[in-house]
């Protein structure tokens, strides 16, 4: 625990001087970003989430746990926030900063509205449309080319983990080194340029791993049942890009199998 | 009854991961559903429903507050829907026709139950504003401690009300003989294969110079088709 000032202390002067985090209290905050999202809800978002994770830092405020520093923090950080989950870290890294520094509360308060729009838009291209998507369709490339169960499982979980976790720790990490300036960090090249390339490597996994996995699914039949197959895949992707924002293939697909399975029960009947 | 309970351990666990905690995708089909496969003494067969659940998922990104299927609890009912069918003495593709649209329905079912909770925790949080603004660190643990128990429930729930339904069923299903079973494969593929295909479109078009990524894969992967086949 660092040393303590009276509560009279300016707030433009940091409340905790010189503040640290502590290894514990960063694998703390660390531990509970994974939890984040543990009450989101359509009233307040994640923003018990986010005081949830800072409160560890604010424990280091002047008072204490329960004293009025610590109180009026924690109710600053629990307000609404919406930020993609695993971006949230750079928030939660810079409030906790921001929180020590004894930054103006309207400040603060300013900072969180601005950061909730770019942590969610560039989270969401990054991970959502990025890094799951690729990894997903590399371990069906895998799938398609003949790899166990286990291979499969493995690579996927540690290829898109290895991204989650460092994106998680490096997020909390940037937020508290920057502080109120973390907003430069979204200008980061993984974060400017990462999506860009990861959306090519889905797009090239994307491309390989689908003709594969029907030739794999299909087993059996040779070339003329597999090219159908992927001929009939290639007239329903097109038509579901035709029709984008009007139908869910995976609701169709439902209706699909359903129906064929009642036919082909009922052929035999 | 011990394999119902121990799959509504398992989709708990797994649905837990889709948002709540530690959102590290073990609740993706590809991994869920091999678990299912595995835990009924079928990894493979969980695998290839994972997999066609998989080509499905790609649609439905977890967009923050927006609606979408929950895979974690309802793969593993599904993968192990499937190895079920199998072991009662059915060819696979019918245990699959059954096990892959039983998976998509269930997850339908999860989406809106995960809606549910999600009103269940706003309601929660309300009647705490006032605590939350004092700044109660009880408050703040205990919603998201309340949040994620729910979820627990909630996926549990799912997971044990699919795995009653569907294991019976399946094990039904597959070990009625079905002339013609040769079709379902083919039949899941295309259609797995072109939700797939759809949403890499949608998700990628807008980035640039990802077309021609796009071309080269496929070029790519229909060679290696064409060679593996010969």
């Amino acid at each position: 625990m660092t040393s303590v000032r009276p509560p009279v202390t300016p707030l433009s002067t940091p409340l905790v001087p010189n503040p640290q985090l502590p290894a514990a209290i960063r694998i703390a905050m660390l531990v509970r970003l994974f939890a984040v999202q543990a009450s989101w809800n359509y009233e307040i978002l994640i923003g018990n989430g986010i005081g949830f994770c800072v409160e560890p830092a604010l424990r280091q405020l002047p008072g204490g746990v329960g004293g009025d520093q610590y109180r009026a923090a924690l109710a600053r950080q629990s307000q609404y926030f919406n930020a993609h989950p695993y971006l949230a870290s750079f928030a939660v890294g810079a409030l906790a900063r921001a929180e020590l520094e004894g930054q103006p509360s309207a400040r603060i308060e300013r900072f969180r509205t601005a950061l909730c729009g770019p942590l969610g838009s560039v989270g969401d291209r990054l991970v959502w449309v990025g890094l799951l998507p690729t990894c997903s369709f590399a371990a069906l490339l895998l799938f398609g080319l003949g790899a166990s169960p286990l291979v499969c499982v493995l690579a996927f979980l540690s290829m898109y983990n290895a991204g989650h976790v460092a994106l998680r720790f490096w997020g909390l990490q940037m937020g508290w080194e920057k502080g109120l300036a973390v907003a430069a960090a979204l200008g980061h090249p993984i974060l400017r340029e990462g999506p860009v390339w990861l959306a090519r490597a889905g797009t090239l996994f994307a491309g390989m791993a689908i003709p594969l996995t029907v030739m794999r699914l299909v087993d059996g039949g040779g070339l003329p049942r597999i090219g159908i197959t992927l001929a009939v895949a290639a007239t329903g992707a097109g038509s579901l890009v035709l029709f984008h924002g009007r139908v869910e293939g995976w609701r169709l697909a439902l209706l699909a199998g359903f129906a064929a399975l009642v036919l082909f029960l009922l052929r035999h009947a | 009854m011990v394999d119902v309970l121990v799959l509504g351990l398992l989709g708990a666990l797994l649905g837990l991961d889709v948002v709540s905690f530690p959102q590290a995708q073990i609740s993706r089909p590809i991994v869920a559903a091999t678990l299912g496969g595995a835990f009924m003494g079928n990894a493979g067969v969980g695998m290839v429903c994972g997999v066609l659940l998989e080509l499905f998922a790609h649609e439905t990104l977890p967009f923050g507050a927006s609606r979408y299927p929950e895979w974690g609890s309802s793969s593993p009912i599904a993968g192990a829907a499937a190895a079920a069918g199998v072991a009662a003495g059915g060819g696979a593709p019918m245990a699959l026709l059954f096990a892959v649209p039983c998976g998509l329905l269930i997850a339908m079912f999860g989406g809106w139950t995960m809606v549910k909770l999600r009103e269940l925790n706003a309601r929660l949080a309300r009647h705490r504003l006032e605590a939350l603004a004092r700044g109660s660190a009880r408050t703040v643990a205990g919603l998201q401690v309340a949040g994620a128990t729910a979820d627990l429930a909630r996926a549990g729930s799912v997971s044990l009300i699919g795995a009653i339904c569907a294991l019976p069923v399946a094990r039904l299903i597959a070990s009625r003989p079905a002339p013609l079973a040769p079709y379902a494969m083919p039949l899941l593929a295309s259609l797995g294969g072109a939700v797939a295909a759809g949403a890499a479109w949608k998700m990628f078009h807008s980035t640039a110079g990802t077309r021609w990524f796009g071309l080269a894969g496929l070029a790519l992967g229909t060679a290696l088709v064409v060679w593996l086949t010969r």
